[in-house]
């Protein structure tokens, strides 16, 4: 029982967190004061709602409780009212606030872990705890990047209203890579089993989501959105049921959720047809052809080499090279893949995945000897439970 | 809001373009005195000519040089006044007139 409660707060919070500090900003011109506000509410609800029941518009209820805080402070402290109405009649009214919460929330000012933070707090409605301990941080360390950055965005005057339309996709690419980080945090993480790791990627793909709603004719934020729901659809094959980590290759694909695919599939189309192509797309894309391929076998893997060339382009890195050897191996054989590997090797001389598939292709080449070496090392880079638990398999098996 | 740009470091191409990087100082200036965001500034001699006072001590203690002995040091600065960090920002990525500005908000009671 208690257990609903919490995961319908959850909800709640999610979908008000943000409207709740964005409209108080708006109306009373400080975010620090807005959003320590509507955690204050929110505490509140926590108190009260399991003993009393949901209130029929949470939303509202919300709404009230934070915005009598505000006036209860403010009245508290007269001088800082002046400061605020001051402000507050600067402040433009349209859009939705949310977006324009975001945009502060992610504003380059302010370090990447703190965009983070504040994000997820401010417009997702995590509790300092919850972030706490979906990052492995202290609660006390995750609570001084909020304050922090709360005074910064007050103190430094970073504003609340959307990026001049010169700068939009410039600063949506904050925007966006804070939700890619939030995202990988969340669905990368050895722990998927422990709630607050789905949460977190969940979050990031339901911000996405917001953000799509928002600008819908944004290529990339489409990109996002899909590469997020591929993978959150293929979460069912990833682990056994007892925690060890499936690869793509012998993942049981009935398990995957085929609505989930038909929809990324949908908002790729939509992206593509904007005709604004971006590294975000391509990894959806990459995403998708995995996604809708009926065996690791009979993958497209001719498609794949395509897409990581032109992912190359416009992002080089040694790991996106790394896959496109991988696909490579089945378009053009083991030698071919691994002399590509190998010359990856000065660049990324700890990457464990390096050494696992350098291993995999020396196995298929007959070169056991070679390839026992590499996956020793690749073992010895790791310190991932459920990553270490595979490698072990895989050195013992071959 | 009120700002301070503090110009760090010295413009690159050394002193045959000076004429030129002074040139688009003035533009730069003249553009922002217009419409009104600067509100006052200077540019600064060169920290080879400063002095430093140390208060620390039983007496103060005068020295000569900066404060620190860094290989950048501030140039100038200028007072401005604009509605939000964003406006600043606009104004510190096309100053012309040296490789690093930091924008500091002005403290306000």
């Amino acid at each position: 029982m208690e257990q609903a409660i919490e995961a319908t707060l959850g909800q709640v919070f999610r979908e008000e967190a943000g409207r709740v500090t964005a409209s108080l900003t708006r109306r009373y011109g400080n975010f620090e004061l807005a959003e320590d506000c509507t955690q204050e509410a929110f505490v509140e609800a926590l108190r009260t709602w399991p003993a009393q029941g949901i209130p029929s518009r949470p939303g509202a209820w919300l709404q009230r409780v934070a915005e009598r805080r505000v006036l209860d402070r403010l009245r508290r402290d007269q001088r800082f009212a002046g400061k605020v109405s001051e402000m507050a009649s600067a402040l433009p009214e349209g859009g939705d606030d949310r977006l324009q919460l975001m945009f502060a929330c992610c504003h380059p000012a302010l370090s990447r872990e703190a965009q983070v933070a504040l994000t997820l707090r401010a417009v997702a409605g995590l509790t300092t705890a919850q972030i706490a301990s979906a990052f492995l941080i202290s609660e006390a360390t995750v609570a001084q990047r909020i304050t922090r950055a709360k005074r910064k965005i007050v103190t430094a005057g970073i504003p609340f209203r959307m990026p001049a339309p010169a700068d939009l996709e410039l600063r949506l690419n904050e925007v966006l890579a804070v939700l890619y980080l939030m995202f990988n945090e969340g669905y990368l993480a050895s722990r998927w089993e422990v709630s607050s790791d789905r949460l977190l990627a969940e979050d990031a793909a339901w911000l996405a989501g917001l953000v799509a709603q928002m600008l819908p004719s944004q290529a990339e934020v489409l990109g996002l959105l899909a590469l997020f729901k591929l993978q959150l659809a293929r979460v069912e094959g990833r682990f056994t049921a007892d925690g060890q980590l499936v690869l793509l290759a012998d993942q049981d694909r009935s398990l995957w959720d085929r609505e989930g695919i038909g929809e990324a599939t949908l908002l790729l189309d939509r992206a593509a047809a904007l005709g604004r192509p971006g590294p975000y797309q391509l990894q959806a894309a990459i995403a998708s052809c995995h996604a809708l391929a009926a065996s690791w076998s009979t993958t497209d893997w001719q498609l794949l080499v395509r897409l990581y060339d032109r992912l190359l382009q416009l992002q080089p890195s040694p790991v996106v090279r790394l896959n496109r050897a991988v696909a490579l191996w089945h378009v053009a054989g083991a030698d071919v893949a691994l002399r590509e590997a190998d010359a990856l090797l000065a660049e990324l001389p700890r990457y464990h995945l390096l050494h696992s598939t350098r291993a995999e292709l020396l196995q298929d080449l007959g070169r056991d000897e070679e390839a026992q070496a590499a996956w020793a090392q690749a073992l010895a880079l790791t310190l991932n439970p459920a990553e270490r638990r595979h490698l072990r398999g895989r050195a013992l098996a071959s | 809001m009120k700002y301070m740009l503090m110009f760090v470091g010295e413009a690159e191409g050394g002193e045959e373009h000076m004429d030129e990087v002074m040139t688009d100082v003035g533009a730069w200036w003249e553009k922002y005195s217009h419409s009104g965001a600067i509100v006052g500034g200077e540019r600064l001699q060169p920290s080879a000519h400063a002095t430093t006072v140390h208060l620390g001590g039983s007496a103060p203690t005068i020295v000569d040089g900066p404060f620190a002995e860094t290989k950048e040091s501030i140039g100038g600065y200028a007072i401005v006044e604009v509605l939000d960090l964003d406006a600043a920002l606009e104004m510190a990525k096309s100053w012309p007139g040296s490789p690093v500005v930091e924008i500091r908000p002005v403290w306000v009671d």
